[in-house]
């Protein structure tokens, strides 16, 4: 198999696979009821799977091999802060960009 | 035909989606400069991002191969790193589910870490939204970076040259995420949720695959659940 060949078999069953995890409880599920208890599980998957996503790359970041950054970590604390208290995406990313170059810039 | 456009709740969900083009844009645009750098002709490059739309996975694609890895063990990396697109998928059911299939089809394709914050954040507010409400938030939620995320792969692989690292863009994804997370903290049952999810990521960090999310993910869902059925039960009593 040439290597061009390879790197279109990866893009090809990556993107079969990425759509089929998307699809999977959308397309089989549709409609039908499901049950109390997994309702209850689901109504939490945001806060269960973001916040997971993120702690490693606030704590680790890459940019700075993987050593906890001041600048990266207060930042991190500023949005989450702004963002719980006004309940405003928005200014949440705006005070944590001011918050990482301020920070940058001064520690 | 039954008719799923919603004027005002798409042009909310675009208003919401838009500022994640500032996002979007800088991951995009790595991706196409780091793919046209490793070697990849400008089809493939932009295949990746059309086909796949998954920053993350398709950067452990790259890396792995970088690396040599079997093709085998790029595929399946890559993908695990996407296992958490089937939480979203269960999560969006309750909502959506009751679409004909190839919409549904259509939600899936474009279902990503942005367009799936903002809607269920948006339902929750707003339990009292239609079907076809809850469809044009999300289409409107996504119209933005979709395309977005194409272009800048677009400019990142014809561009070529690295973006300078004084922007510190690596954290553009973790700042935006934060930025959602934080309005979601609306009951004990949601906070107790989040602090296990970051507790479990970190010590399960060490996990190949990125299973590590997984397992933070799962144990995030129960104790949400759990928290949630107990103060009920309070209540109740």
């Amino acid at each position: 198999m040439s290597e061009s060949t390879t790197i279109w078999v990866i893009i090809i069953a990556m993107g079969l696979g990425s759509f089929g995890l998307r699809f999977l409880f959308l397309g089989v599920i549709g409609d039908r009821e499901m049950p109390e208890w997994v309702l209850r599980h689901l109504r939490y998957t945001a806060v269960a799977v973001l916040p997971g996503l993120v702690a490693p790359l606030v704590l680790w970041p890459a940019a700075t091999g993987g050593q906890p950054d001041p600048a990266r970590l207060s930042a991190a604390l500023v949005t989450l802060g702004v963002g719980y208290l006004t309940k405003n995406v928005l200014a949440a990313i705006f005070s944590g960009a001011a918050a990482l170059f301020l920070g940058l810039y001064f520690l | 035909m039954a008719s799923y456009w919603d004027r005002s709740n798409f042009w909310r969900g675009f208003r919401d989606g838009l500022p994640f083009v500032l996002v979007v844009g800088p991951f995009g645009m790595l991706f196409g400069v780091v793919a046209t750098e490793a070697g990849l002709p400008l089809v493939q490059v932009m295949s990746f991002s059309i086909v796949v739309i998954a920053g993350a996975a398709q950067f452990t694609a790259l890396q792995l191969m970088a690396d040599n890895a079997p093709t085998l063990v790029v595929i399946a990396s890559a993908l695990a790193v996407n296992l958490r697109m089937a939480m979203y998928s269960a999560s969006m059911t309750p909502h959506l589910g009751a679409l004909p299939a190839w919409r549904r089809a259509l939600v899936a394709y474009s279902l990503v870490d942005q367009s799936y914050a903002l809607s269920v954040m948006e339902y929750e507010k707003r339990p009292e939204m239609t079907l076809a409400q809850k469809t044009s938030y999300f289409a409107g939620a996504i119209a933005p970076v979709l395309p977005n995320w194409y272009l800048a792969t677009l400019v990142g692989a014809l561009v070529g040259q690295s973006i300078p690292d004084s922007f510190a863009l690596d954290f553009a994804v973790p700042i935006t995420f934060l930025a959602m997370i934080g309005p979601m903290l609306r009951t004990k049952a949601h906070v107790a949720a989040a602090v296990v999810s970051v507790i479990c990521a970190l010590l399960f960090a060490f996990l190949p695959w990125n299973l590590g999310l997984i397992v933070a993910g799962i144990a995030g869902m129960m104790t949400g659940a759990f928290v949630e059925l107990r103060t009920e039960n309070k209540d109740m009593a």
